[in-house]
């Protein structure tokens, strides 16, 4: 299989990676390069095989459905570019 | 007096519990080490000063008291992937702009609880995804080695090299690291050092910016076995923070060293000898099985027939886990932001300004093997393959191998800038093929310098364990450094 422009278009608009057409046309071969070098996977025989889930046999570890955190909105937004009043501020999504 | 920075983790241990040294002197030799050098080797990305200086004179006095830790007084590097509270923690990438994390990370905090002094943050490739450190924010790290007669700068490899090379140039005692795909490994084989990549599950990830967690693992990166051994101890940890951290007692792993490999089992893959590949690595494989075989090990030969398809299964599995940890980037919460006409405008700037090349790339292949359609002819696929991966491993060691030795890499140390490289992603990719297949099985590798090529640049063998046995690659390593030696670069920075 492989990319044309538009499927590195679409991908990269469902990545939310804004490209010019420049970066567009580079990535097609790139990424081609890559698919082309994975594409080997396919003979592989995986008949009755089963997906790897977990590359350890573990149960995963649960904890009480407790709150055991929070009241800490100041250290939650510290790193925020944009806030106010301990909110996240983002460009207007509701007209 | 010796050099402070030429001392190890054991030795400067051992003087500061005598009080023969100082744990502030001991800082601020590295500290002076690091202003001295860095101009040249770029591996640190943010020095902590003040901090180890005050870390080092709490550690002074606690040792006074005879209350020291098990690291007291010893200073490290932190590769920027750890949260580090208060301090630059961007993963090296520029979409993490000025972030400093209100919290440490599981893996450091254990370093600071047994007495460890942070000296700064070391460089690494964006996101630790790349094998020669080239890919970072920060620029290029350079290798303190060099080839003989030759000022061509060499990459200390990646994604760890700040890491590795800080190690080596003595800038650091021990550093930690992680490995996705053999981003400790690797590096610690460029430089000479000691790295070992524990098995998923033995450190805690909280608190590390995540890559790919079905593969991510942190550990260290040392001057020598011993050193190695005393820093993962105090690295691994059961953590509740983390469910997938196993809940198994953490051993004292520096007790493996000296002890016999007799009555073991070493097994030799024959699919790790590639076409192209420089004769002298097959030279120093000879080696080490002849060094093996000397100490008392039964050198068997096997078959882990899957091994040619790790590499591509990983560039799948990774990718595409990628994609989904760091759809987090998004201008809002943290980092970088970069304004747009609507609220997708301005996630697709943010993304396009932080984002370098080769996390870009990796985060398109990802979102494409995910998307609709393709799903099961990638994904699927490649998790398939990634249980018959393991499973060779499985019937080996059922079949009574205990450790499995291979080279690190394919090559030595390659130039800064390599065309080859620049021009052909997958060729970049390559350099990890013998250290994928542990990541991709979940178990415990570790890197061990075993001699130098023609052109005097370092070269490292590769030995793989059971899960949760990395007592036995301690103890095994360990041999081959009493027969191969210590390497170090010749200073001229």
């Amino acid at each position: 299989m492989s990319v044309d422009l538009a499927t590195v278009k679409r991908v990269a608009s469902l990545a939310r990676i804004a490209v010019s057409e420049e970066e567009a046309e580079r990535m097609v071969g790139e990424l081609n390069g890559i698919l082309g070098f994975v594409e080997q996977l396919s003979e592989v025989d995986v008949n009755g095989v089963e997906p790897m889930t977990s590359v350890t046999p573990m149960v995963m570890r649960k904890r009480t459905d407790v709150v055991t955190d929070g009241d800490k909105a100041d250290d939650i937004v510290a790193n925020a570019p944009v806030t106010d009043r301990n909110f996240f501020l983002v460009p207007k999504v509701v007209e | 007096m010796t050099e402070l920075t030429s001392l190890t983790i054991a030795e400067a241990r051992d003087k500061l519990a005598s009080k023969e040294i100082k744990a502030v002197d001991l800082t601020q030799a590295y500290l002076d080490a690091i202003a001295s050098a860095n101009g040249a080797l770029n591996a640190y990305i943010a020095v902590t000063d003040e901090k180890a200086l005050s870390m080092a004179k709490a550690s002074d006095e606690r040792l006074a008291a005879g209350k020291g830790g098990a690291l007291e007084g010893i200073p490290l590097g932190i590769k920027d992937l750890f949260a580090t509270e208060g301090v630059h923690t961007q993963a090296c990438s520029h979409i993490l702009d000025g972030f400093k994390p209100k919290y440490e990370s599981t893996v450091t905090q254990n370093l600071w609880d047994d007495g460890a002094v942070m000296l700064g943050k070391l460089n690494m490739d964006e996101f630790a995804m790349g094998s020669s450190n080239e890919t970072s924010y920060y620029g290029p790290v350079i290798n303190p080695w060099r080839a003989e007669g030759s000022n061509q700068q060499l990459v200390p490899g990646g994604s760890s090299g700040g890491s590795a090379a800080a190690v080596a140039a003595h800038l650091c005692a021990g550093a930690t690291a992680t490995d996705t795909g053999g981003s400790i490994r690797q590096p610690a084989a460029f430089t000479g050092t000691v790295g070992i990549k524990p098995t998923y599950g033995r450190c805690s990830r909280w608190g590390t910016v995540a890559f790919a967690s079905s593969l991510d693992q942190a550990g260290p990166i040392a001057r020598d076995v011993c050193d190695a051994a005393i820093l993962l101890k105090s690295m691994a940890s059961v953590d509740a923070k983390d469910t997938t951290s196993v809940d198994l007692p953490v051993p004292d792993y520096e007790a493996s060293l000296g002890q016999s490999l007799k009555g073991m089992k070493i097994g030799i893959p024959k699919e790790y000898r590639v076409d192209g590949m420089p004769e002298e690595i097959e030279k120093l494989w000879q080696q080490g099985i002849a060094w093996l075989k000397d100490a008392g090990a039964e050198i068997v030969d096997i078959t882990l027939p899957h091994t040619k398809y790790a590499l591509p299964a990983y560039y799948i599995v990774a990718p595409a886990e990628a994609s989904s940890n760091l759809a987090r980037y998004d201008g809002v919460r943290y980092g970088l932001r970069v304004d747009g006409k609507d609220i997708t405008d301005m996630y697709e700037k943010t993304r396009a300004a932080g984002f370098g090349k080769e996390v870009k790339r990796r985060i398109m292949i990802g979102t494409y093997v995910l998307s609709a359609g393709y799903y099961d002819a990638y994904y699927l696929q490649a998790q398939k393959v990634r249980t018959l991966i393991k499973r060779d491993f499985e019937e080996v060691f059922h079949a009574g191998v205990d450790a499995i030795l291979t080279p690190a890499t394919p090559s030595s140390a390659f130039g800064v800038a390599d065309e080859n490289l620049a021009a052909d992603p997958v060729a970049m990719y390559l350099n990890d093929i013998f250290t994928v297949t542990v990541n991709m099985a979940g178990l415990p590798g570790i890197a061990v310098p075993a001699g130098l090529d023609r052109k005097g640049l370092p070269l490292g063998l590769q030995l793989i364990g059971k899960p949760f046995e990395e007592e036995t690659l301690f103890k095994t390593a360990h041999v081959i450094e009493q027969a191969a030696g210590r390497f170090s670069p010749a200073k001229w920075w």
